[in-house]
């Protein structure tokens, strides 16, 4: 149990399955108030609230599409609202949509993909800065990619681009938001097995990721989530802001 | 979360600053920490520090660049706990002039203990968790191992080696399960800093310097060795772990 996390009201964006969902239930398991967004798995996102409550923690289910500047605010108003606060967001939600060559993107993918994956993390952070600031800080947690250093795998450039956008503003927004006592860090997964590699991965590419890995094996969404309490926690990580936090395996290292 | 009970971990500048802060954290998770240095008393205080307030610890004084000592005294923690799992090699020193002052013979003393001390703990750490198939590798870098800093050619030239290190022995022992991080602290508010905290004309440029505006405190570098030490951090390796308020992120 990391005490300072109790009590602490956290929005975790996309957190139906994968490592969202791994992430809100471990915020659940130490005692805080979680908000579970999920966008289109509905059954999935209400058994995340369930196991926080098991845990130990509060939960609420919100629905929404984060591609959606309105439906951002919405999340974070609503946390507010539900919780009395917000002192965690976690900008999880976001995807790789499809394995694409450069002659396939067109500019409905690359609108698609951006709104998804940045403009939404931006809006988030916009909204939650704005109440942290009336509370006296918090932290903000950014999930960026090894895709933000290496420029993705096949078909994934136009995804690795959104997440060199990410870890690039969680420097700017960290030494923008310090003087309010917010704290802006990032998690980077290397190759997690989650529901984005079952969709978007084949075993072939799957094993040829792991032969990668000089830890010889995938990571699993369990072993992100110590990284996201870490940097959440003021206790732990309070003189951490601006940092990207590799969790690879030692596949890609800076 | 974060537990680490039952586990060994050896410490080496335990004695104060950075190190004595690791020490204590990684004890207040349940660890048992074999305080290294080289100040038998200083490190016998310490050891009593931690037992009356309940910890586990003992002092293993040793000079990090005796080599054949840092290997007797892993040997003997594996042989008297039946475990060696976590080693933060830290010891550190600094020496300050300008490069075209610079005593080979002060550069060579840096690299000694900066570099080829955590090397060798490093090295012997390895014989006894290799064949464990588990063990955690903490080493302690630095920022100005990134950057450029007047004065000071030997400790960033140690420290950035030190975080070539972590990456090259965290590629070669990943196949045992082991992992081999670094922490990089920033400007901390220690002992040995004393001068520097309170040189106004150096307090204010780390202060201004430093987009959170202050010098990190010894209780916010602990947490960092207690992450990359626990089952949480399995699958962190390779990584330079900041803990600078920002330093590094701006201009």
């Amino acid at each position: 149990m990391i005490e300072d996390l109790k009590d602490k009201v956290v929005l975790v964006t996309g957190s139906s399955t994968g490592i969202g969902a791994a992430v809100a239930k471990a915020f659940g398991a130490n005692g805080a108030s979680v908000t579970v967004h999920f966008n289109n798995s509905q059954s999935e996102a209400e058994e995340v609230a369930a196991e926080i409550q098991r845990l130990g923690g509060k939960s609420t289910v919100m629905q929404g599409d984060v591609s959606d500047s309105a439906v951002c605010a919405r999340l974070v108003d609503d946390t507010v609202s539900t919780f009395g606060r917000i002192d965690v967001l976690i900008n999880n939600a976001g995807g790789l949509l499809k394995r694409i060559p450069i002659d396939e993107i067109t500019d409905d993918m690359f609108s698609k993909l951006l709104h998804l994956n940045v403009r939404s993390s931006l809006m988030c952070t916009r909204a939650a800065a704005a109440h942290m600031k009336t509370t006296g800080g918090g932290a903000i947690i950014n999930v960026t990619s090894i895709a933000a250093r290496h420029g993705g795998a096949a078909g994934a450039v136009l995804y690795a681009g959104t997440k060199g956008f990410i870890s690039t503003v969680t420097r700017g927004f960290a030494k923008e938001l310090v003087k309010d006592n917010i704290r802006v860090n990032a998690v980077s997964p290397g190759v997690i097995l989650t529901p984005l590699h079952e969709r978007s991965s084949t075993p072939e590419m799957l094993e040829g990721f792991k032969a990668t890995i000089p830890m010889n094996r995938l990571g699993e969404v369990d072993e992100c989530t110590g990284a996201f309490l870490f940097l959440a926690s003021e206790q732990m990580s309070g003189y951490i802001t601006g940092q990207i936090i590799e969790v690879n395996g030692g596949q890609y290292m800076p | 979360m974060f537990d680490l009970t039952g586990k060994v971990a050896l410490v080496s500048g335990a004695s104060r600053g950075l190190g004595w802060a690791m020490a204590q954290s990684l004890a207040q998770c349940g660890a048992h920490v074999l305080l290294n240095a080289w100040d038998k008393n200083a490190l016998q205080e310490r050891a009593d520090e931690l037992a009356s307030k309940g910890l586990s610890g003992e002092a293993t004084p040793f000079d990090v660049t005796d080599h054949a000592a840092g290997a007797a005294a892993v040997q003997a923690a594996q042989k008297k706990h039946g475990r060696f799992d976590i080693l933060v090699a830290n010891a550190g020193i600094q020496h300050r002039a300008p490069i075209a002052e610079f005593e080979a013979a002060d550069f060579e003393r840096v690299l000694a203990t900066n570099l080829t001390g955590v090397w060798a703990l490093a090295k012997e750490a390895s014989k006894v968790m290799i064949p464990a198939k588990q063990g955690r590798i903490i080493m302690t870098g630095s920022i100005t191992g990134m950057l450029g800093c007047p004065t000071i050619s030997a400790y960033i030239a140690s420290k950035g080696a030190v975080h070539s290190l972590t990456r090259q022995l965290a590629v070669e022992l990943a196949p045992n399960n082991i992992t081999v991080n670094a922490i990089a602290p920033g400007y901390f508010a220690t002992e040995l800093n004393t001068a520097l905290i309170n040189d106004k004309e150096f307090n204010d440029w780390v202060c201004d310097r430093t987009p959170a505006g202050r010098w990190g405190q010894l209780d916010e570098i602990g947490p960092a060795a207690v992450f990359l030490a626990s089952d949480e951090a399995a699958f962190v390796n390779g990584h330079v772990l900041v803990v600078d308020g920002a330093f590094s992120v701006a201009m």
